[in-house]
């Protein structure tokens, strides 16, 4: 054998290719996937999580990427996001799955690059200018100061050309949409600065502002990344939550099951909806008995029972047993579009709201455009000297060039949103900040946002060893949400299950099973012959025994004791509302000290509420996970969900918690009423280097050096203003 | 003022040599994670030998 190596047969030498392409094979066939983990923030999370996942043998790599907080993992072909969420799990750490469909668009993040590309082109070109400049400034003269103004151009103009293209573009389009945004006056100061320049170097004059055309677009490019890497940030993540909507139904057809797509569900079609598995469409069922969970479109905490006959939603859950539907309304007719109808109209009611910055351009861009008019005119007039008239109206725009305030808006915004990303915050919209500064109401819902949305055993304490052990062997043979809870709550207080036989889930109300000689049973209160207390409840029967109550209520979600009390510290108006029953409703307020609160809201109630509230003048903070919600959410003035909310729900928001807790929300509002404050300081600090600058521009004393110390200072004054916001 | 013939072109040259490293830096991803990379020089992961 060691002959044939050394000969080098042919064989052999085709061996390392053939195991080059089996690897690109694999690779081919690998399970990329890339999970959001919110909580990630150290040396030690990167190598507790890339080495933990690397460790099993059908993961081929893990890469945590820290700044976006995400783990992208190849993996063999079998391995699903759900099995590798559980593993992250285990390592310590919350994940969420991330849609790998949009991968490709933000992991490469073209625009970003070809930013920073444009950024380092006029980096490189600013520096090269200003040491040119520098010479002319401290005395170059005849010859020499002609040369230098030459390279100048030759640097400045190719470099113009390239890296301010993303300003001409953007002014182009906003004049053919006759808007006049920031862009424009950007522009014209660019190109007047470069044009003028030209020429004064052909004709041998004193003063270019080369150095200023290209420092412009330096720092407003800055601006233009920061603005561009916050919005990328939050948008990625936000949108590749993966939607929990399943776009296939299982349809029900003379020759067996087949999975069709939900669209093509008509009226009369029967589908089979799994234990598990979400309703595709509005229907009545035929056969089957379970239990739904209807907790995202009503708010109901407790699962509902449901057999043939019981008209179910889409959207809701099917958790127990097979059921078959009968559709009665699929695609547009369904209860889930109508709600969609009604997000619709309320985003059009709450419109579009205006930014401080635009609102700031609105009236500064007109103004540097007539002042700068108003001074070549004056000049033509006093003098009457074409070239320094234009050469004055540069000047005066150059130096009233909105560079601190395109620089002052982003810079405080990467700050802030950098600041709650830090906490497990994403900020998704541009004004979401500044529409949170303004809010002094909070609407809250209930369930699945100010409690996690499972029920959690009250009353463990209240039962005897035995009655526990035979309660686990019981609860472990269901899925069901209360008997999931049980398990879990039992495997905590370490009782073993008892040695029960035959056990058997009795869809729609409990589990049975046998002990010796005596029938056991865990289920609802009805079927085992007693009468439901007010708690939701499962009931254990041993034998002839009476049934023991296992109480449960729901756990508040972490963090939302204290947001509710940090809230009303600072006096903002508490509401909450919801779908559920009064009873769980007013617990809950009264246990976390909510004064108003109203129950058994429809969802558009809860719009109508936010709405109604908006009339009166209120800025509505609106928080919620649910389809229920989604139209409130999308009316309100600002609104945050949870990363457990729904897809819909997270669309309709402003802001996504990442993480399993609400305490941000509190530190939001404060983070979001200093970035406002900092955003008027910035815009203060920007008019102040004007109101000195302006009128040596206009009397003609300004001279490029005097522009660039003027344009310099007050972008760097501006961003380190919105630094402080990170501590 | 001689000098200046090729103490200008010297400064362009050199600080062509500095966007070119840049952009070589970012077409390689060098930029995709500040962060992370940051923290990663404080894992003592691949201390001993490089990462295979």
């Amino acid at each position: 054998m060691s002959m044939a190596t050394a000969s080098g047969c042919p064989a052999c030498a085709a061996a390392p290719a053939a195991q080059a392409v089996a690897e690109a094979a694999r690779q081919a066939d690998d399970a990329h996937i890339l999970l959001s983990v919110p909580a990630i923030h150290c040396a030690i999370c990167i190598s507790t999580l890339e080495n933990g996942l690397s460790a099993a043998p059908d993961i081929h790599s893990a890469r945590v990427n820290l700044t976006l907080k995400r783990v992208s993992v190849e993996a063999a072909p079998g391995v699903t996001p759900a099995d590798l969420i559980a593993r992250v799990k285990k390592l310590g750490y919350e994940a969420h799955e991330l849609d790998a469909g949009m991968l490709s668009a933000t992991e490469t993040d073209a625009k970003g690059r070809d930013l920073l590309m444009r950024l380092a082109v006029a980096g490189f070109a600013m520096m090269n200018v200003m040491l040119l400049s520098i010479a002319v400034w401290s005395g170059a003269e005849a010859a020499t100061r002609d040369l230098f103004h030459w390279i100048s151009a030759a640097i400045a103009l190719p470099t113009i050309a390239f890296s301010a293209q993303p300003f001409f573009r953007s002014a182009l389009s906003g004049f053919r949409a006759g808007r006049f945004n920031m862009d424009a006056p950007i522009s014209l100061a660019i190109l007047l600065a470069a044009g003028t320049s030209l020429y004064e170097t052909m004709q041998s004059g004193e003063h270019a502002y080369f150095d200023a055309a290209v420092a412009l677009t330096f720092f407003l490019l800055i601006g233009r990344y920061l603005d561009h890497r916050t919005r990328a940030t939050a948008r990625s993540a936000a949108q590749e939550l993966a939607a929990l909507e399943v776009p296939r139904a299982l349809k029900v057809t003379e020759d067996g099951d087949r999975i069709a797509p939900i669209a093509e569900l008509r009226e009369g079609d029967l589908v089979r909806i799994l234990p598990g598995t979400r309703v595709p469409a509005d229907g009545v069922i035929e056969t089957g008995e379970s239990e739904v969970d209807r907790s995202l479109l009503t708010g109901e905490s407790l699962p509902a029972f449901a057999g043939p006959g019981t008209a179910l939603a889409t959207g809701e859950v099917n958790l127990t047993g097979p059921l078959t539907l009968r559709i009665t309304a699929a695609g547009r007719n369904s209860s889930l579009h109508r709600l969609a109808d009604l997000v619709a109209v309320a985003e059009a009611g709450r419109g579009r709201y205006t930014s401080i910055a635009d609102r700031v351009v609105k009236y500064y861009a007109p103004g540097v455009h007539i002042l700068a008019a108003l001074s070549w005119a004056g000049w033509m007039l006093y003098a009457g000297d074409m070239r320094q008239a234009i050469g004055i109206a540069v000047a005066v725009l150059i130096i009233t060039c909105p560079c601190a305030l395109g620089l002052s808006v982003p810079a405080v915004m990467t700050a802030a949103s950098g600041r709650l990303f830090k906490q497990g915050m994403l900020i998704k919209s541009g004004t979401a900040l500044e529409r949170l500064a303004e809010v002094n109401t909070v609407v809250f819902d209930k369930t699945g946002t100010l409690t996690i949305g499972e029920p959690q055993v009250t009353n463990l304490a209240g039962h005897t060893r035995r009655d526990l052990q035979i309660a686990a062997a019981l609860a472990a043979a269901s899925s069901h949400p209360l008997a999931r809870s049980l398990t879990t709550a039992l495997g905590e207080a370490g009782i073993k299950p008892a040695n029960v036989q035959a056990l058997r889930e009795v869809a729609g109300y409990g589990v049975e099973g046998r002990l010796g000689d005596q029938p056991v049973r865990l289920g609802r209160a009805a079927w085992l012959g007693t009468t439901p207390g007010p708690a939701s409840a499962a009931w254990l029967a041993i034998g002839d025994e009476a049934p023991r109550e296992f109480t449960f209520a729901d756990r508040l979600r972490p963090g939302a004791e204290d947001l509710i009390a940090a809230l009303r510290d600072k006096g903002l108006h508490l509401m909450l509302v919801s779908g559920d029953a009064d009873g769980p409703v007013a617990d809950l307020a009264e246990r976390l000290g909510i004064a108003e609160w109203r129950a058994g809201a429809l969802p558009q109630d809860k719009a109508a509420l936010v709405a109604g509230l908006a009339g009166e003048g209120r800025k509505v903070l609106m928080v919620g996970d649910g389809l229920n919600d989604t139209a409130a959410l999308a009316g309100a003035h600002v609104s945050i969900s949870p990363a457990s909310a729904l897809d819909a729900a997270r669309t309709a928001s402003d802001i996504v918690l990442l993480g399993n807790s609400l305490a941000p929300v509190a530190d939001a509002l404060g983070v979001a009423g200093r970035a406002i404050a900092r955003i008027r300081e910035n815009i203060g600090i920007s008019n102040l280097y004007n109101l000195v600058a302006v009128p040596l521009a206009v009397v003609g004393l300004c001279t490029p050096l005097i522009a660039a110390l003027a344009m310099s200072s007050s972008s760097v004054t501006v961003s380190l203003n919105a630094l402080r916001l990170r501590r | 003022m001689d000098v200046l013939s090729y103490l200008i072109p010297a400064s362009l040259f050199l600080g062509g040599i500095g966007l070119l490293a840049f952009v070589w830096a970012m077409k390689t991803r060098q930029f995709d994670d500040p962060e992370g990379d940051s923290h990663r020089i404080l894992a003592d992961d691949w201390d001993d030998k490089p990462k295979p």
